[in-house]
């Protein structure tokens, strides 16, 4: 069975480019690019949601 | 579901002024989870809050709102809550601002027990006058105004509120997120002054100056340094060297201020009949 | 029904005067020659469901006021000397968030703690320039217990009427003295509440200009939620630091009461009609310079008085206009010339003004203004 992935939107005039999402995801979903946060790699979330916790911006917004 | 913060968050003030990787900005969102949490009807709640970085915060919030002068929020919030009860009362601000200019405030609405939440970020830093040594910082810091490091003895905030009498202390960090939503229900449900000390971290004025080198360096420190409550009974004084605990330090029931008042009322229209 | 008749002190008719006005919140801090305004509302308020609280210091006072009336209450503050240095602060936070209040400062010694039980006038500079910046300035004189009741309860409508702090200051003298006082019952006092929003809560803006110079003011925790700030702001109460909007709200937040002046001023003539020589007082020193005037009268110098009770906003057109057809003035205060300097402004070097001036802790005594009438006229 496929595995159903979430959404992870980042709004990007919100994100200061702060890298607290991408250094602290445990499973590397973030990455920056240029200033921003990006996702590179949804298929290894796991919906923590630390990302959006942790984004002091909030800039984040993941749906499981 | 993503958790919906706009629903309390003014339309149109975001992007907030706080600088990247601050942490009052995860401190707010942790109260806003907790105010949905309670379930507060907007109107109905009073965010107050003093000067500095961290009172800007009331500015962005949706509900009854009072950014005071510097140091008065818990004198502010006290006249709010004695002239209306009714209203749930929550300060926020940082560290300065609460304990040294605000301090005399600040003990004293430990002391009278009202039933309100003084929510203090400690970033152990004046930020918005550009990184002055607060009561919060560190022994030998550099600030801008320690340029040969810190001779002050900094304050334990959540001590300092203990023993001024607050009945509920609970101390977190901006880098533990998922605990500060649960510290803030806990400390706004309690009946009687409640103060959640929030470590957090100023990149701009603290970190630069103190050879931090990002913002993940600091929330770092803060991950390694909080151990919580009962972790800490089992590890011994050696352990618990440098480290700082964290969850609810302090509870206690003991008779509310508004609640006292309201029986002087009666006792008063007594004597009046 | 005969009305109720006392004999009372001043600073206890100060409190039952805010209480006539709907006064429900009291905050303070213990200080001399004020502190029995404080200890009548620890009594009295609880009787009518009001709130009183002592608070650790005069700063925190007079920041639990400002956040009681942001809930809609009326709020009294009661101060002397140091204690009105300290409160400024907050009242400069009260004049640009436009929050209605009222502080009764009982006049002593100054500076610093000075002569605590000592009466004098010198704050009267201190209602106007005390705190930082421009901001209006409202200050009420009273010189009888009668006269320090009913101006509380105009303190209080002042306040309400033009949403902004309002400071009534008898000097120790009036404070402590015992005099008869008629209280008029119920009703017969005019009593001003504030405009509250006529707009929905999506519509309301706290410091909308288009009601005029005194916009409605919600309170906390009704259907209307709102930001208050000390920053400079904007109609909806958010900080700006844009020139035009920071210039023209300074500039409203001090017209609406200097365009009210009219409205704001008050004072006695007496025996103004043919003076020649006009001394100009106020407070307990009004009382001797009325007693030293019949005595002029008597002695065929043709003496009046013009009482202030309001002291600011000014009666400069009134002082103006005297100048023109008297000899001289004369200005007895407890001060070293703070109402002279102002008088000379008014005067505009049309008269002379002669000042008598006492700062030892004793009230004028009317043979000095006598003395100096028959020095001058």
């Amino acid at each position: 069975m496929e595995k159903k992935l979430p959404t992870i939107e980042i709004i990007e005039k919100y994100c200061k480019g702060c890298h607290i999402c991408v250094e602290f995801c445990p499973t590397k979903v973030l990455e920056m690019q240029g200033f921003v946060a990006a996702v590179k790699n949804l298929d290894a979330c796991i919906k923590c949601m630390q990302c959006e916790l942790r984004c002091p911006d909030f800039a984040i917004k993941v749906t499981a | 579901m993503a958790f919906d913060y706009d629903k309390y968050i003014r339309p149109g003030k975001l992007p907030h002024i706080w600088c990247p990787g601050c942490g009052h900005g995860i401190v707010m969102k942790g109260l806003i989870r907790a105010i949905d949490a309670l379930g507060f009807e907007k109107n109905n709640t009073a965010i107050v809050s003093g000067i500095g970085c961290a009172s800007r915060l009331p500015g962005y919030m949706d509900c009854c709102t009072l950014h005071t002068a510097h140091g008065r929020a818990a004198a502010f919030a006290t006249g709010v809550k004695m002239a209306k009860p009714e209203m749930n009362v929550i300060c926020v601000g940082g560290d300065g601002d609460g304990t040294a200019i605000g301090g005399n405030h600040f003990i004293h609405a430990c002391r009278r027990n009202i039933n309100i939440t003084y929510i203090i970020m400690n970033n152990k830093i004046y930020g918005m006058t550009g990184g002055q040594f607060s009561p919060a910082t560190p022994t030998g810091a550099k600030a801008s105004t320690t340029p040969y490091g810190n001779p002050d003895p900094p304050f334990d905030i959540a001590k300092l509120a203990i023993g001024a009498g607050a009945t509920f202390v609970a101390r977190g960090t901006a880098y533990h997120a998922t605990q500060i939503d649960k510290l803030i229900v806990e400390a706004i449900q309690h009946k009687g002054f409640s103060v959640v000390e929030i470590l957090d971290d100023c990149p701009t004025t603290y970190g630069r100056r103190n050879k931090y080198k990002s913002v993940i360096e600091m929330m770092n420190e803060l991950k390694d340094i909080a151990v919580p409550v009962k972790a800490a009974e089992k590890m011994t004084p050696e352990q618990l060297k440098g480290k700082v605990l964290t969850g609810v330090l302090y509870k206690e029931e003991k008779p509310e201020y508004t609640a006292e008042y309201a029986k002087v009322i009666e006792r008063a229209k007594g004597a009046a009949k | 029904m005969a009305k109720k008749v006392a004999f009372m002190q001043g600073n206890e008719a100060a409190a039952h005067g805010a209480l006539y006005a709907g006064c429900k919140f009291f905050a303070g801090y213990p200080i001399t020659p004020s502190t029995e305004v404080a200890e009548v509302m620890s009594a009295e308020l609880p009787k009518v469901g009001g709130k009183f609280i002592q608070m650790e210091d005069e700063i925190g006072a007079m920041s639990a006021v400002i956040g009681a009336a942001l809930t809609g209450a009326k709020a009294l503050t009661s101060t002397s000397g140091p204690g009105l240095s300290l409160k400024q602060e907050i009242i400069g936070y009260g004049c640009i968030t436009e929050v209605p209040c009222v502080i009764v400062n009982v006049m002593r010694g100054g500076p610093s703690t000075g002569m605590p039980t000592g009466p004098s006038q010198s704050d009267v500079m201190c209602a106007k320039w005390g705190t930082h910046g421009d901001h209006p300035a409202i200050c009420l004189v009273p010189a009888s217990v009668q006269e320090l009741f009913e101006e509380t309860i105009r303190a209080f409508n002042l306040a309400e009427k033009y949403r902004t702090p309002v400071m009534i200051m008898p000097d120790e003298i009036v404070g402590h003295m015992r005099e008869r006082i008629v209280f008029p019952e119920p009703g017969e006092i005019e009593v001003i509440n504030r405009t509250t929003p006529s707009v929905s809560p999506e519509q309301y803006k706290p410091y909308d200009t288009k009601f005029g110079d005194v916009p409605p003011l919600a309170a906390f925790g009704s259907d209307y939620r709102f930001h208050v700030t000390g920053l400079n702001k904007m109609e909806d109460g958010f900080p700006t630091t844009k020139a035009s909007i920071v210039q023209a709200e300074e500039e409203r937040q001090v017209r609406k009461v200097e365009a009210n002046a009219d409205d704001i001023i008050k004072y006695e003539e007496y025996m103004l009609d043919d003076a020649e020589v006009v001394v100009v007082a106020f407070g307990s020193t009004s009382r001797s310079a009325r007693f030293a005037v019949n005595e002029a009268r008597k002695q065929g110098i043709k003496a009046g008085l013009f009482r202030l009770i309001t002291f600011w906003p000014f009666p400069e057109k009134q002082i103006l206009a005297l100048s023109k057809k008297v000899k001289a003035f004369i200005t007895p205060e407890m001060n070293l010339g703070m109402c002279t300097e102002v008088v000379k402004g008014c005067v505009a070097g049309n008269a002379p003004v002669h000042g008598i001036f006492r700062v030892d802790g004793e009230p004028i005594n009317p043979d000095q203004i006598v003395d100096k009438m028959k020095e001058v006229k």
